[in-house]
């Protein structure tokens, strides 16, 4: 009888502290882990440019917008604060033609963006924040008139070559060579 | 009688956690699996900034990074504005080009995603734009934080 108790406690594998391995080996992985999601303002590089003339632009179809090393805006040498740009690229973007001196149509709208060699970063991003905040605002209310809740819901459920919006709203920004300064 | 109430007391009170070691084990993998242990080591100060019209990048593969900012002297000290491509700093801005095309071939939807300090200035992160421009990386992003 107490010789058969013996075998049967040596036969079993201590799975006890099994879990506390497990546990420890979890939290370790717990605090090394840094989930963090990329997040920024995408972009797209014009390709160098070639010996081939760029098409000419109609003066009304550009803005120009200028961000010094003071960080101060100038829109088409008109200063403007940062909380008024927003506005200024959704009324020059929409105008459909109807004021002459701004775009004839979201197509042909083009944002072009200018900075000193010593702006700083954090300024020139501000400002294109709120240049982007112009284009989600504009592509939202055009998502919004098909019925869809936003343009990101749009763009998630729509296959990217059948995006209307993005056709109809696209974001024509261009990144002009700082000026060097002094 | 007394055999049914035998039987009731026979069943056990206790939460049955052999299959606890399972679980922890499932989360444990779970998180090894996300865990991505830091690869580089930065030789440049990135403070990043903040704005509020910004993507997630979902597709963290095709993402390669380029950080400028001041170099990381030791005790406190910060030296001019570098640029740092993978673990080493940037001596000639003209090998960037090489990089990034190397970095293209090998994935056509490559993503560059620009991690700039906030006191940096536009000269260098248009030099470097430029550059990426030659190698034909055209898509950018202005790696930002998330302004609430």
């Amino acid at each position: 009888m107490l010789n058969k108790k013996k075998r049967r406690d040596a036969d079993e594998v201590p799975g006890a502290g099994m879990a506390d391995i497990a546990f420890l080996l979890l939290v370790f992985f717990l605090v090394v882990t840094t989930i963090d999601v990329d997040t920024g303002i995408g972009m797209q590089l014009p390709p160098p440019p070639d010996d081939e003339e760029p098409p000419p632009i109609r003066e009304r179809n550009i803005m120009n917008i200028l961000v010094n090393a003071q960080g101060q805006i100038l829109i088409n040498e008109d200063p403007v604060s940062l909380q008024e740009v927003q506005d200024r690229v959704i009324e020059f973007v929409d105008n459909h033609g109807e004021n002459p001196e701004l775009s004839e149509s979201p197509q042909q709208a083009v944002v072009s963006i200018m900075t000193d060699r010593n702006t700083r970063y954090d300024d020139y991003i501000d400002m294109l924040d709120e240049v982007m905040g112009a284009y989600k605002e504009l592509r939202d209310a055009m998502a919004r008139e098909m019925g869809e809740d936003s343009y990101e819901a749009y763009s998630e459920r729509v296959p990217q070559d059948e995006n209307v919006i993005r056709e109809e709203i696209p974001q024509n920004i261009s990144l002009a060579e700082p000026d060097p300064g002094n | 009688m007394s055999k049914f109430k035998k039987k009731a007391a026979n069943t056990k009170q206790a939460v049955p956690t052999s299959a606890m070691p399972d679980i922890i084990f499932m989360l444990l993998i779970f998180f090894m699996v996300v865990t991505v242990l830091r690869e580089v080591e930065l030789l440049v100060r990135v403070n990043k900034t903040e704005a509020r019209n910004i993507e997630r990048i979902e597709q963290r593969r095709l993402i390669s990074y380029i950080w400028i900012g001041p170099e990381i002297l030791g005790a406190g000290q910060f030296g001019d504005t570098r640029v740092q491509i993978d673990d080493a700093l940037v001596e000639d801005f003209g090998n960037i080009r090489q990089v990034m095309y190397d970095k293209i071939t090998e994935e056509p939807r490559l993503i560059v995603s620009l991690r700039v300090d906030e006191e940096s200035e536009m000269g260098i992160v248009s030099d470097v734009q430029e550059e990426l421009r030659h190698a034909g990386t055209y898509r950018i992003n202005y790696s930002t934080l998330e302004d609430l």
